[in-house]
Parts: C-alpha cells; sequence; structure tokens
C-alpha cells in the first residue's frame, strides 16, 4: 500500500504467474474497494473485467506481475508491469479469437482469446507495450466522469 | 438508514456475546456492543446463519404464531415442498396436507404442482431471453437481497418468473373468494417455511410488489403438532398417494432440483452463501457466459437445509431424491400441462410485480474525494491494528473495525491491543499528575509552615 497525493488511492497488487488457486483475488480486492468509495456499479464491472483478465494473463502467461491501481475523484488508473515471454505480434494478440493458450488453459475455460480485447473494450484509455522475452507493461484508464463514460 | 424489515430479532437477555455470531455473519452485519450482539439492518440479507450457530437460542427467527389464524374467515396453508422432506419415507405428500388440515388449516394446497408449472413458465422464458446471461433463479429471498446489497451489477440477470409459492396464494385468494363469495383479504394464506428470509420475502418483498401471502410459519413450530395430527389419518393406497406427486415440482426443495427440470445444455445448482459469492464473482467477470440459468440457495442443499427445517439436511435431501428416483421408476408423470400453461405464459401469468432495485451499500462518504480520504484513513488504522480479528472489540475483523472507526461508529481505544499503548499514556498523564498534585502538596505544607511558624512566632 502506498500513499501519495491527497485526492489519490493507490494499490500495488502482486499476482504470481501459474497460481490459479489465487487467480482472482486480485480484481476481488480491486471490487471491493470500488464499491466501499461508491464508485457507480455500471464502471465497477467495467474495472472488475478488465483487472481479471489482466490479472488473468499474467497467472496464464508470466513469471509475475505488479499492478497498480490508483484512483483520483475523476479517473481509475491501472498500470500492470509483468516479468515474463512479452508478446511478440501485439496487433495479432489484439485480435478477438487468437490465443497462445495451451490445451490445459482451455480446458479450464480460459484462452478463447478475448482477454486483450475485452481489456480495450471496457477501458476508455488503453495503452500497450512489450518486451519479447522480458515482459509487457499495460497501461488503462477508465474515466468517472459521467460526461466522458463510454 | 433506510429502513429494513428484518426477519431475526435478538433476544439481549439471552445473548451473552460469544460472538459465534459475529463470526459466521458472510455480510459482516453483526456486532457486539456493551457485550450484547446487534444487527446492522442495512448489510443484513437475512440468510439465518447466525440463528444455527448461536449457542444460547438468543437470534430468534420472526415467523407468525399460529393465532394469526384467527384474522380470516377462511385460511389455507401452503407447505413448502420442504416440509415433505421433513418425515419418514412412508409418510407423502398426501398425508401431510390432511395433516396439516387437522391442525385447524380450512384448507392446505400442495406447491410441487405450482412449482412444475412455473418450471414450464421458465422453459418459454429462456427460450425467447437474449439479455445478458446467466439467469439466476429467484426463489431464494436471500440470494436476491445477497444481488442486491454485494452485486447490484447482476440484478438484470434475476428472472422476472414470479415464485410458486406467491402464484398459488394470488391463484388462491382469487378462487377461493369467489367459490366462498368473501373478499380477498377475509382469505389468508400462510407459508409453512423452511427459514426465516420468505417471512421478510413476504413483508418487504424485495421488487417492492405486495406479496399475496398473509404470514409464514416456521416448520420447526409445526413439526409436533403435525406428527400427531397424522397418527389418526388412515394409510391410503401407496401408488395412489404418489400418484398425486408432481414429479417437476417436487425437486424444488432440494439444489439441482429446477435444474433438472428445464433440461438445459449448460445450467447450474449452487448452494451454500460462501460458494455463490464464487460463482457470483464469476459471472460478474463475465466467465460464466455460456451458461443458461443458475439456482442458488444460501442453504446447503437447497430449502430442505433452511435454518427452520427439523429433519437432518442430508436425510432429507435423500427423501425428496429417492421420491423422484420411485416416481420415476414407477412412471408416475404427474404434471402441469403445458399447453395451458404456455396459454397463460402469454397472457403474463408469470412475470412479477413490480422491479427489482440495487441496494448498494452506504459508500464510505457520498463525496467522492472525501470517500478516497476516508478509505485512506481506514487503511492507516488497520496498519495500525494486530491483524488477528479477535472480535474483542465488536466487530468480526480488523478491517471492518477500521471501517467502524472512520464511519465514526466505534473508538480506537476498543481495541484491547491499543491498551497497553495506553496504560503507558495514562500512566504518564497520571505520574504528571503526582508530580503536579505532590508540588502542589509542597506548596500547601510549606504555606502551612509558614503559617504554624507564624503562630509558633505570634
Amino acid at each position: 500500500m502506498m500513499m501519495s497525493e491527497e485526492n489519490e488511492l493507490s494499490h500495488h497488487f502482486e499476482i504470481t504467474g501459474g497460481d490459479f488457486g489465487n487467480a482472482g483475488r486480485t480484481s476481488t480486492s480491486i471490487k471491493e474497494i470500488l464499491q466501499e468509495i461508491g464508485i457507480d456499479p455500471s464502471i465497477i464491472v467495467r474495472a472488475a473485467i478488465a483487472s481479471y483478465e489482466a490479472e488473468m494473463n499474467v497467472v496464464m502467461y508470466a513469471q509475475r506481475a505488479v499492478l497498480t491501481l490508483s484512483i483520483t475523484p475523476e479517473k481509475l488508473h491501472f498500470r500492470l508491469e509483468d516479468e515474463g515471454p512479452g508478446i511478440e505480434n501485439i496487433d495479432m494478440a489484439m485480435q478477438e479469437g487468437f490465443s497462445t493458450a495451451t490445451d490445459e488453459m482451455r480446458e479450464m475455460g480460459f484462452g478463447a482469446g478475448m482477454g486483450l480485447p475485452n481489456i480495450k473494450k471496457n477501458a476508455d484509455e488503453f495503452e500497450i507495450s512489450s518486451t519479447p522475452g522480458k515482459g509487457t507493461s499495460l497501461k488503462i484508464t477508465i474515466c468517472l466522469d459521467k460526461t466522458k463514460k463510454k | 438508514m433506510k429502513e429494513y424489515f428484518h426477519s431475526i430479532r435478538i433476544d439481549t437477555e439471552k445473548c451473552d456475546g460469544r460472538m459465534k455470531c459475529l463470526r459466521v455473519c458472510p455480510t459482516q452485519a453483526i456486532r457486539i456492543r456493551n457485550g450484547k450482539a446487534i444487527i446492522l439492518e442495512e448489510k443484513c440479507i437475512d440468510c439465518g446463519e447466525c440463528i444455527t450457530v448461536c449457542p444460547n437460542g438468543a437470534i430468534v427467527p420472526l415467523t407468525d404464531p399460529f393465532g394469526e389464524l384467527t384474522k380470516f374467515r377462511h385460511t389455507v396453508a401452503l407447505p413448502s415442498p420442504a416440509l415433505y422432506a421433513q418425515f419418514g419415507r412412508e409418510i407423502l405428500p398426501e398425508k401431510i396436507l390432511s395433516g396439516i388440515k387437522k391442525l385447524g388449516f380450512d384448507d392446505a394446497f400442495d406447491l410441487a404442482m405450482p412449482c412444475g408449472e412455473v418450471s414450464f413458465a421458465v422453459q418459454e422464458f429462456l427460450r425467447e431471453y437474449n439479455g445478458p446471461k446467466p439467469l439466476i433463479s429467484n426463489v431464494c429471498p436471500t440470494i436476491v437481497r445477497l444481488i442486491q446489497v454485494k452485486y447490484p451489477s447482476l440484478i438484470d440477470h434475476v428472472i422476472p418468473i414470479d415464485t410458486p409459492r406467491e402464484l398459488a396464494a394470488r391463484e388462491i385468494k382469487k378462487k377461493k373468494s369467489k367459490q366462498l363469495k368473501l373478499k380477498e383479504k377475509e382469505i389468508g394464506t400462510f407459508y409453512l417455511t423452511p427459514c426465516p428470509v420468505k417471512m421478510i420475502s413476504i413483508k418487504q418483498p424485495a421488487e417492492k410488489g405486495k406479496s399475496h401471502i398473509d404470514g409464514a410459519i416456521s416448520i420447526s413450530d409445526i413439526y409436533g403438532p403435525l406428527l400427531s395430527a397424522m397418527e389418526g389419518i388412515e394409510k391410503g393406497s401407496y401408488r395412489k398417494a404418489l400418484e398425486s406427486i408432481c414429479i417437476l415440482g417436487i425437486g424444488w426443495a432440494m439444489v439441482g432440483g429446477i435444474c433438472r427440470t428445464l433440461r438445459l445444455k449448460n445450467s447450474l445448482a449452487v448452494s451454500g452463501l460462501f460458494e455463490i459469492l464464487k460463482v457470483f464473482d464469476d459471472i460478474e467477470r463475465g466467465k460464466l457466459r455460456n451458461i443458461d440459468f443458475v439456482e442458488a440457495y444460501s442453504c446447503t442443499q437447497g430449502c430442505v437445509g433452511g435454518s427452520l427445517t427439523v429433519e437432518n439436511v442430508y436425510v432429507s435431501y435423500n427423501k425428496i431424491l429417492k421420491l423422484i428416483e420411485t416416481l420415476e421408476f414407477e412412471q408416475i408423470k404427474a404434471c402441469p400441462d403445458i399447453r395451458e400453461v404456455r396459454k397463460l405464459y402469454s397472457q403474463k401469468y408469470f412475470f412479477i410485480d413490480g422491479k427489482l432495485e440495487p441496494r448498494p451499500l452506504e459508500p464510505l462518504d457520498k463525496d467522492l474525494a472525501k470517500a478516497i480520504k476516508k478509505r485512506k484513513e481506514k487503511e492507516d488504522i488497520y496498519e495500525s491494528l494486530p491483524k488477528i480479528d479477535c472480535g474483542a472489540c465488536g466487530a468480526p475483523t480488523c478491517l471492518t473495525f477500521a471501517e467502524d472507526v472512520v464511519r465514526g461508529e466505534a473508538e480506537l481505544t476498543a481495541c484491547v491491543f491499543n491498551l497497553p499503548q495506553k496504560f503507558t499514556e495514562l500512566s504518564e498523564d497520571l505520574s504528571e499528575l503526582i508530580n503536579k498534585s505532590s508540588f502542589l502538596g509542597q506548596a500547601k505544607s510549606s504555606t502551612k509552615k509558614t503559617r504554624k511558624k507564624g503562630k509558633t512566632i505570634k
């Protein structure tokens, strides 16, 4: 937990690759925080889906990651930095239905190739960059200002 | 805070603050204040978990006493199918219904048949439905309240088909009032309930409509008298008694009972609140979109596991299961006429009155910037706490305690782990006080001395 500015609430969540047993905890914690401070339910759903998909990507493909959530009265900002294989072709990964998931992952109901596109769909701003062999970085913003709502 | 009706009361005479309820409450709605448990109305979803764990029987379900019957000119009992599971194999619904009539009801009405009708209606609804999936059953009022409070985004998943008990009560009032030339309000409909939450769904329906049921009587209250009432009833033909049981509806008493009547490719049957939380989390994340229907009960194994039942939940679950197997084996397929149900469905007969609205918990502050600030305060306080969730402060966990402090509902000093610090502070204050008073004392005594001296001088 880290406190910065007066109006900003900031949290760090550590996610471990391959830890399917605890998968989903981060997005559940995020949902609880957002409910407690009274964020609109429709925005909570978007934040929960986006953070869950991001979390699952780490669990399935990476070694570890830190997800930082910053909340201000204007927006929710997520920053995810992972250590992992990275993504060779981002354009391809952003296509619905594209997936490098193994059969085991598909058995568990993952790997439908909807992860990244789903995150983008639920975000107002979306930024992704990756270094193959090193890791992936993801930045997502969801606006709280009703006039800018998606 | 809004006013909510609850079907659970705490008997302060009996409560000795043993905290079992505090720990088991799934929505953290209980606190211990001045050695007694209290319920936070806004958070309670009436699941009845606290009733089951209280060692002193101090948590009392509010159901109706038998005396309520005298308020009506004609009374009809509607037993939950879970009642059928309370007795041995040989005692079938037919006998149970005649037993109920001997207890003083003018009539007893079997709910398995309307359950079967609703199964058909749900099938119809699913056929033309293209909204968010999965649809969630509304038959357990605790689940409906859980969604209102903790999963407001799932409100649109809740099926808008009314429950069998409500539909049956509506129909009975309509028919009986014509038949007996009475007003609808002169006919009392009483649900024989396996759990306290049905009481609230009667007094305060989640959809804000009006219930057609006039009261709820606990199965555990009626069990003894009913057992004696049934003693004198002659045993009819077993086969004939079986033939009156609706095979589609009887299973509604247990988890999975609805799903098996729907014949869907993908449906889930879940029971037990903590399991349901996991499933609802997955639905919220969009993980279960390939599931058409979720049947969920707050009590383990469904209504047969209600806190107001008598028989062991696994024994009663088994009785219903065996009954269904027997009906299948004997090829008894008593069930409602599907064409009739379709006709009624097209007339909107099955749809619920009123709309389900979310009932989210009060945020830390209505102003977002202030709420963020308070959340930070809460985290700071939490960091200073021992994090062992001992409950001595009266809150179930250190985290809820931190929240109570931020909301101004508890004092930080209520944490026993603050005692050593409190003692240090107190002892510092005390020694300061002693220093002051001894200084004053010296000053006083010196003045005395001088006086004395003065006296002696004089």
